[in-house]
């Protein structure tokens, strides 16, 4: 359908008289041929030009124009720069952004009706909690409520970087999240490139089913499974163990055991669900690759190196920002379940501490503290990762 | 689908050029680790399976390794005869049902006037949802305003202060976008059809497969929750299923439903009924996933597409 687009005498721009580029330029590479063409002002930095615009589908039925002077004006161009021939100068201007807003509400009005209880909910529910935090610089007090109480600064982040308890919950919440993140982060990544090296359909989606199906299981089963597995007189491992004139091990007494008994029954739980991403990504690789590496001789193995690596690279760096940027947000359910008095020493998070200080012991300010600087680290860590990739791999997340 | 697309590109190659000895032994030891990640994750899910439609005794005594031992379906009995179970289920089954239809419609109510080119602001508000998925007030003072608005101990704490997630909203928003042509609307405004009705009557016909998606995530993430259970709700009466089993297994604090039993039947009991009760409040689950894996799988590959 690709049509090549008659050349055109040059044109002039309207105010300053430069000369335009030439239309055989502008040849609409993407897409299907100008279903109509004409002769349009269009205002582009200080002048408005004179400039046969062509108005075509894009691959995805997007309606887009080109301009005589052959630049793409960079996807989909609206209306309002582009004003027509006949009318006067003057329509062309933007219209402020005040007069677009009443234009859009009176004829959407619809739409900003139905928007209200979505955006009360976010405003209710995500926003007042925000404002709610300043808790955290108050002395909480149950009868002058939230905005009644005396503010005291710093003083209750000041009491959390004091306590004996900083260090450990910090370095705690850091090794278990490092930990899975060294672990689980490269697995699902195998997982996919194995799985792309099958040629077997059934097998293939066979280990897709069954892998991907633990994700599904919730998170008060998963850690039932883990304590029923791991008990330490009946559980499957140890009577395996005895089987196998073994010692029985109380797993989850064993503070030393629970980083690497929740990281791996992570893994367990939640490798299939991730290697999805990875393999849609294999999926889209240049197939003229593979077959390019297998004229030069490469092997299976330099083939994943050389090919699958760098095609799922871009991939592999977002799903990384996203993970290490969540280092500090490490999910409190699972942990929460699975800590006991035995293994608290490697298992209070920041996340569990907050809950017990916070609404066991109702000590509202000082649990709202400890919540706000986890979430403040949180937040910097994502934006430093994030200009760190953008800085070396070009992929980021925004 | 993606897979079998890459299967039949690369059979020719196959075919034309032999693997050589090298890969033939890399082969191998995929197709085994492979083999061995499948036994790994279906074993424990067996052996549960197994367990819990075991007699009690050739659980305690440690028999059942892979197939059951002495079928008996005790367990489930005493489950469907336990007041408190069943409650649980039935709780379950009504905050997932209502819990999926707030979430799905307040969704959709979001999602698409932002999807909307002609929405004035859409780009602000994206922004100000998006923020709450990085920053968030945390914990206590999400507490205070459930209190606040009373609903501490009821039943709307589990359908209302999490009905939307960020994510779904944006999968569903580029879903929008992406499939749902400028023309059609077009087409409609010149009828002099509203927003309303072009959203009734053409946008969510179109929009089976994202509402499918929809409807299976909040579901399973309803159905699966018990963090807000277990910090808004006091009475046992509103506790979902997963706060039941907590109790049960995690806390084991299974007297209530083996009272009535002697000692050692009692403890032999319990002990099944561990897995018995894993089973019921994973099957739900299981058994829809094979049919809607793809649709699963589709809503992921939706959202990872930027923008």
């Amino acid at each position: 359908m690709k049509s090549r687009l008659p050349a055109q005498s040059g044109f002039f721009c309207a105010v300053c008289t430069v000369q335009l580029h030439k239309a055989d330029k502008c040849t609409p590479v993407r897409g299907f041929a100008p279903f109509k063409s004409e002769f349009l002002y269009v205002k582009r930095r200080k002048c408005t030009y004179l400039e046969q615009v062509f108005f075509y589908y894009d691959q995805s039925y997007r309606k887009r124009y080109h301009t005589s002077a052959g630049s793409h004006l960079g996807g989909i161009v609206l209306e309002k720069e582009i004003v027509l021939n006949n009318k006067l100068l003057k329509a062309k201007g933007k219209r402020s952004l005040a007069e677009e807003a009443v234009r859009s509400f009176k004829k959407h009005w619809q739409l900003y009706l139905i928007i209200i209880p979505p955006v009360l909910f976010f405003l209710i529910f995500k926003y007042y909690p925000m404002l709610n935090a300043v808790l955290a610089f108050k002395d909480y007090n149950v009868i002058k409520g939230i905005w009644g109480s005396p503010w005291v600064g710093f003083k209750n982040f000041q009491l959390f970087f004091d306590n004996p308890m900083f260090w450990p919950l910090v370095k705690n919440t850091i090794y278990v999240s490092g930990y899975l993140l060294l672990a689980g982060f490269p697995i699902p990544i195998i997982l996919a490139l194995m799985l792309n090296e099958v040629r077997n359909g059934r097998f293939k989606r066979t280990v897709q089913l069954v892998t991907f199906a633990p994700y599904f299981i919730s998170t008060v089963v998963m850690v039932s499974i883990i304590m029923l597995f791991l008990a330490p007189r009946l559980g499957f491992v140890n009577v395996a163990l005895n089987y196998f004139g073994l010692d029985s091990i109380n797993f989850l007494g064993e503070a030393s055991m629970f980083r690497s008994i929740y990281v791996w029954s992570d893994i367990w739980q939640t490798a299939g669900y991730s290697a999805v991403i990875y393999l849609a990504a294999l999926s889209g690789i240049d197939p003229t690759l593979y077959e390019a590496a297998k004229v030069d001789g490469a092997s299976r193995f330099q083939k994943i190196l050389h090919v699958d690596i760098p095609g799922i690279l871009p991939t592999i760096t977002i799903i990384l920002i996203l993970n290490v940027g969540s280092v500090m947000a490490i999910g409190f359910e699972k942990i929460y379940l699975l800590q006991n008095p035995l293994n608290k020493v490697n298992s209070e998070i920041i996340a569990t501490y907050v809950y017990s200080v916070g609404l066991l012991n109702a000590n509202y300010s000082f649990a709202t503290a400890v919540g706000l600087f986890n979430s403040f680290i949180n937040l910097v860590l994502l934006f430093v990762v994030n200009g760190l990739a953008k800085k070396f791999t070009k992929s980021s997340i925004w | 689908m993606a897979s079998s697309k890459i299967a039949t590109q690369q059979a020719p190659i196959r075919q034309t050029i032999k693997d050589s000895a090298g890969d033939k032994v890399f082969l191998f030891i995929v197709y085994t680790v492979l083999f061995l990640v499948l036994i790994a994750v279906i074993y424990p899910l067996i052996y549960i399976l197994s367990s819990s439609i075991s007699s009690p005794a050739a659980v305690t005594s440690g028999r059942v390794w892979l197939w059951p031992v002495d079928i008996s379906f005790k367990g489930f009995k005493v489950l469907f005869d336990t007041p408190q179970i069943m409650q649980g289920y039935g709780n379950s089954l009504f905050y997932t049902a209502a819990g999926t239809i707030i979430s799905v419609v307040l969704t959709v109510m979001i999602a698409y006037p932002m999807s909307r080119k002609s929405f004035f602001g859409r780009s602000v508000i994206m922004m100000l949802i998006t923020f709450t998925m990085l920053f968030s007030g945390g914990l206590i003072p999400t507490y205070m305003v459930v209190r606040e608005f009373g609903m501490i101990d009821s039943r709307w704490a589990l359908l209302i202060p999490n009905a939307v997630w960020v994510w779904q909203v944006i999968i569903a928003r580029s879903f929008f976008q992406n499939s749902i042509p400028d023309e059609l609307f077009e087409a409609s405004e010149i009828d002099g059809c509203s927003d309303i009705r072009f959203m009734r009557s053409v946008v969510v016909p179109l929009s089976k497969p994202i509402l499918a998606v929809l409807f299976l995530m909040y579901g399973v993430g309803q159905w699966n929750a018990y963090f807000d259970a277990l910090i808004y709700l006091k009475s046992a009466n509103l506790f979902p299923l997963q706060l039941v089993l907590r109790s049960i297994i995690i806390m084991n604090n299974s007297a209530s439903v083996t009272d009535a039993l002697k000692q050692v039947e009692r403890q032999q009991l319990s002990e099944l009924l561990k897995y018995s009760l894993i089973v019921v409040a994973t099957l739900p689950v299981l058994i829809i996933y094979p049919f809607v894996q793809r649709y699963f799988v589709q809503g992921m590959l939706v959202g990872s597409v930027k923008g």
